[in-house]
């Protein structure tokens, strides 16, 4: 008890400020900026009483500012309870308590709490950075905490001491990591407002809402093939379906049917994937067209988009099958079909009076209407640039006859108001195109500018029928990939561009670090545990053999490291072992060897009581002296040793 | 495979000091060791002569200091004179300055004049007046003392002994040695009749081979089990310092290589032990004092080799 109650010597506190400061660090950006400015107020002052020797401030005082930092945490949040409030209220009380800093058992305490605050950081972020700051906080910590039981701390000591320990503990973690039963989904539900601000495609697509997608490189997801990678130009992942239009914009559905299985039949070959889709905030998950299968926990809409229960706000993965071609919807719902054809009372009327034209030219051929409007695209010249001119209200005339320029979804847009306009039902299908495969592990990464719009037409008698506008004007855009199709000049993300190859190859290596990061690490769910264990012989394991095979694998790992220590730390001489069988021998004759004895004085002693033998004695105790006490020991003296031990027999 | 030079020394030494092989051996090899050798013993067992013969045979320069209870430090030192032809002051080396020194009945004289030479034997150099002057190089002093029971003795301190290496007693000789003494020939003849054996570069030399002699980890364990044996066990009144273990080794090295070995054994540490803790060991006990082989004994034989 003396121990814990030993002063903290000024060393001690400079060994707690630095790893509490570790420790809150990194939460700087959680927490409210009035806290982290009073957290390192407080870190200063202590700085400054240890620096000059001063007293600590009085009980009385940091009672008040225990209730005072309480009280504004419970101000700021309404609560004191959850995460952001729990992190921030730990952090107040770390702050304070480097200000009692009396005794040992403060220091522990102090200790205590910085284990809890990097186990804090991983409730917001779950990144590889995050992990390896958290490492070296733990290091830190524990050498401080080992530093706390020590009058006078050496920082190199005791941080190999922490790190022999941790490196230790490090067999026990994995086996608690992979055998641990895991609870579903991320625990607590956590981290899931991070990704609240994401950025990535939203329900509704106006002129410029694609483009902006452009300028950004975030990965959206990836997708790992079973089979070959199909070819670029049917590598169409379908997202958010849009038949509502005002004029101005395209929405969603506002009210969605959803079909209990796939209403549709594939023609030819199957495409097997799995795709790893990062957090967007929304409730679609992105299928290769047209999906074949269902997620788990997801519906299909009536606009054959996969819909899940619950807006993705975790990292999900799951495998899919796709049809690349297949005939959808030949017997559409008329309700469908006729909001396929709405459109606004008025505005753009060139359009109009053209569709109005085909119309009375074809009546309901829709393929002869289809072709007019690929026909008219085509002669219009249109460019793809990533910088089209701002439009006025009436966006499909002045973007097909005065600008000429747009991004995908200017011609996805004109291309399905085209073709209503003629009577030909359509829709804005919004999603992404494309992909680029990562040589390091063979994932397809498909990023926010990967980001595109096309049109869906319904011919009756072939039901819905993609058309990719874009692809009239800018064949590129789909046939190889994004940058190929942008004007040169015009500003890109940094890695759609095609230069700096050394860079892009840097940053392959650092995305299959971080695939591999999230697939392996923070993507090992229940169910992958349990593929594990029925690979390791355990079906359906309980609760009970779980804790058999964590218990019997830890005992392993405990007695393989006891052993470890125990062969490095009683390892004998093999000269040793030999000269004590020798002096076993010679103790049979009742000769025996003093345990203080040197090797020299014995052979003599021995050789006086056993003249017959004494040339021998000498030569045996002459090569161990050698071998024991020797510059530099050979083996050959060792097997010579142990040789004429063996043939030693007085 | 023993030096010849050093068989050589050994030999020269035992024909003039009878029957003491051991004690030769101790003190060359705590010359080895460069370090300062303290010998107790009554009036008359052979103390002078042996470092006579000592400085002899090594090709060293010789200086005897007889110390009495009215010495000053000037008398061990040197002293200024003034030069009437030249007008200035010139200093005149004192008998410190000189490769082997015998300070003779060190403990006869006061404390003040114990310290100037035993300053002398840690630094290597004298400072007098204001200047400091560098020592020969060797430079071994050979102190010897009266038993402290005696009277008009001033012991010397724990700390000062510590600056001597090795103690050892040289003792009656046996009668058969003593006699052979009695009937041989004038021993300040035969000293003078010797010739060096060695210069002392050569010296230098094998002290600095001395230094190179390799001490295993086992060994280097069993040194750390003696002196923690000491620190723990009751039968001392402190254990050996960090700079006793260190003096341990450099010896038995030494003693080592009069052995022609070039690591140390067990054996080596276990003979130069009485020498080295005699005078850094006190025993709890006061009749055990007297008997330094038995101490030696009793701690050699109560540390198992590692």
């Amino acid at each position: 008890m003396a121990r814990i109650n030993r002063p903290v010597s000024r060393r001690q506190a400079w060994w707690l400020l630095a790893t509490a400061l570790a420790a809150c660090l990194p939460l700087a950006p959680q927490v409210p900026p009035w806290l982290s400015v009073a957290a390192g107020m407080a870190f200063s002052w202590r700085a400054v009483l240890t620096w000059r020797q001063w007293r600590l401030p009085p009980r009385w005082l940091l009672v008040l500012l225990v209730i005072a930092g309480t009280a504004g945490v419970f101000l700021q949040y309404r609560t004191i309870v959850g995460r952001t409030p729990g992190i921030a209220l730990l952090v107040v009380f770390l702050a304070l308590k480097l200000l009692e800093l009396r005794a040992a058992r403060d220091a522990v305490a102090t200790a205590l709490l910085c284990y809890f605050l990097v186990l804090g950081q991983f409730l917001f972020t779950q990144t590889i950075p995050t992990a390896l700051l958290a490492c070296l906080t733990v290091l830190i910590t524990t050498a401080t905490l080992l530093a706390a039981s020590d009058d006078r701390p050496q920082p190199q000591r005791q941080l190999r001491r922490a790190g022999l320990m941790l490196a230790q503990a490090l067999p026990f973690m994995l086996l608690l990591f992979v055998l641990f039963p895991r609870v579903q989904g991320p625990l607590w539900g956590i981290p899931q407002d991070r990704f609240s601000a994401v950025s990535g495609l939203s329900d509704s697509m106006s002129p410029g809402s694609i483009a902006q997608l452009s300028q950004s490189d975030a990965i959206a997801f990836r997708v790992q093939f079973k089979g070959p990678l199909p070819p670029q130009s049917q590598l169409y992942w379908r997202g958010p379906v849009m038949p509502a239009f005002d004029g101005r914009s395209w929405r969603v559905a506002q009210t969605l049917g959803a079909y209990p299985e796939v209403p549709y039949t594939g023609l030819g070959a199957a495409v097997d994937y799995e795709v790893t889709l990062e957090p967007h905030g929304k409730f679609w998950l992105f299928a290769l067209e047209l999906p074949a299968t269902l997620p788990p926990d997801s519906t299909l809409t009536n606009d054959y988009q996969p819909i899940a229960r619950q807006v993705v706000r975790n990292r999900i993965r799951y495998a899919q099958r796709a049809w690349p071609e297949a005939i959808a919807g030949v017997n559409e719902a008329p309700s469908i079909l006729r909001s396929a054809l709405a459109l606004p009372k008025d505005g753009n009327p060139r359009m109009r009076a053209i569709g109005a034209a085909w119309s009375a030219q074809y009546g309901t051929d829709g393929a002869a209407i289809l072709a007019a409007a690929e026909n008219l695209f085509s002669q219009q010249l249109l460019i793809y640039t990533l910088n089209p001119p701002l439009l006025g209200p009436d966006i499909v005339d002045e973007f097909l006859f005065d600008t000429k320029r747009g991004f995908c979804e200017h011609f996805a847009a004109a291309f399905v108001f085209a073709l209503r306009a003629g009577g030909v039902p359509a829709r804005v299908v919004a999603g992404y195109q494309g992909g680029e495969v990562n040589p390091v592990d063979g994932y397809l990464v498909v990023r926010q500018y990967d980001a595109h719009a096309w049109a869906e037409a319904w011919i009756a008698g072939r039901g819905w029928v993609r058309i990719d506008p874009t692809a009239i004007s800018a064949p590129s855009r789909i046939n190889s990939n994004f940058s190929a199709a942008v004007p040169a000049g015009e500003a890109l993300p940094f890695l759609a561009r095609g230069d700096l190859a050394w860079l892009k190859e840097l940053r392959y290596r650092l995305d299959a670090v971080t695939n591999g990061w999230n697939q392996r690490v923070l993507g090992y769910n229940p169910q992958r545990q349990r593929d594990l264990l029925a690979s390791l012989g355990l079906n359906e394991p309980d609760w009970r053999s779980m804790t058999a095979v964590l218990s019997v694998l830890c005992g392993g790992v405990m007695l393989g490291l006891t052993g470890w220590i125990l062969r490095n730390r009683l390892r004998v001489d093999p000269a040793l072992t030999a000269w004590r069988r020798f002096a076993v021998r010679l103790a049979k004759r009742g000769i025996a060897w003093q345990v203080w004895e040197g090797p020299l004085a014995f052979a003599e002693r021995a050789a006086r009581q056993a003249p017959a033998h004494a040339a021998d004695i000498r030569e045996i105790a002459a090569l161990y002296a050698r071998l024991r006490y020797g510059a530099a020991p050979q083996a050959a003296d060792l097997t010579q040793l142990k040789t004429k031990i063996a043939a030693f027999n007085p | 495979m023993r030096l010849p030079e050093l068989e050589a020394i050994q030999a020269d030494i035992n024909r003039i000091i009878l029957g003491k092989e051991r004690p030769v051996c101790l003190s060359l090899a705590c010359l080895l060791a460069c370090g300062h050798l303290l010998i107790e013993d009554l009036p008359g067992v052979g103390k002078t002569t042996l470092a006579h013969v000592l400085a002899r045979v090594l090709g060293l320069n010789f200086q005897r200091i007889q110390f009495t209870s009215d010495m000053l430090p000037a008398d061990i030192l040197g002293v200024s004179i003034f030069d009437r032809d030249s007008g200035a002051f010139h200093f005149h080396p004192g008998p410190v300055f000189s490769q082997v020194v015998l300070a003779d009945e060190i403990n006869r004289a006061t404390p003040k004049a114990q310290s100037a030479l035993l300053e002398a034997m840690e630094e290597r150099q004298v400072t007098a007046e204001g200047k400091t002057r560098a020592l020969p190089e060797p430079f071994f002093v050979i102190a010897t003392q009266n038993p402290t029971h005696q009277i008009g003795t001033f012991p010397l301190p724990e700390s000062q002994l510590d600056r001597f290496l090795l103690k050892i007693e040289l003792g009656y000789p046996d009668p058969a040695a003593e006699r052979e003494l009695l009937a041989g020939a004038d021993r300040r003849q035969m000293v003078a009749s010797l010739t060096p054996r060695i210069t002392s570069q050569r010296l230098v030399q094998l002290q600095e081979l001395a230094r190179q002699v390799h001490a295993s980890p086992a060994l280097i364990d069993y040194v750390q089990a003696l002196a923690a044996h000491t620190r723990t066990a009751a039968r001392w009144q402190a254990g050996l310092s960090p700079r006793a273990c260190l003096a341990l080794l450099a010896v038995a090295r030494a003693w080592a290589l009069l052995d022609g070995r070039h690591h140390v054994l067990p054996e080596d540490v276990q003979a130069v032990l009485p020498g080295v803790i005699s005078h850094r060991l006190r025993p709890t006990d006061d009749t055990a004092r007297t008997d330094v082989e038995a101490v030696a004994a009793a701690l050699i034989e109560a540390v198992p080799l590692p």
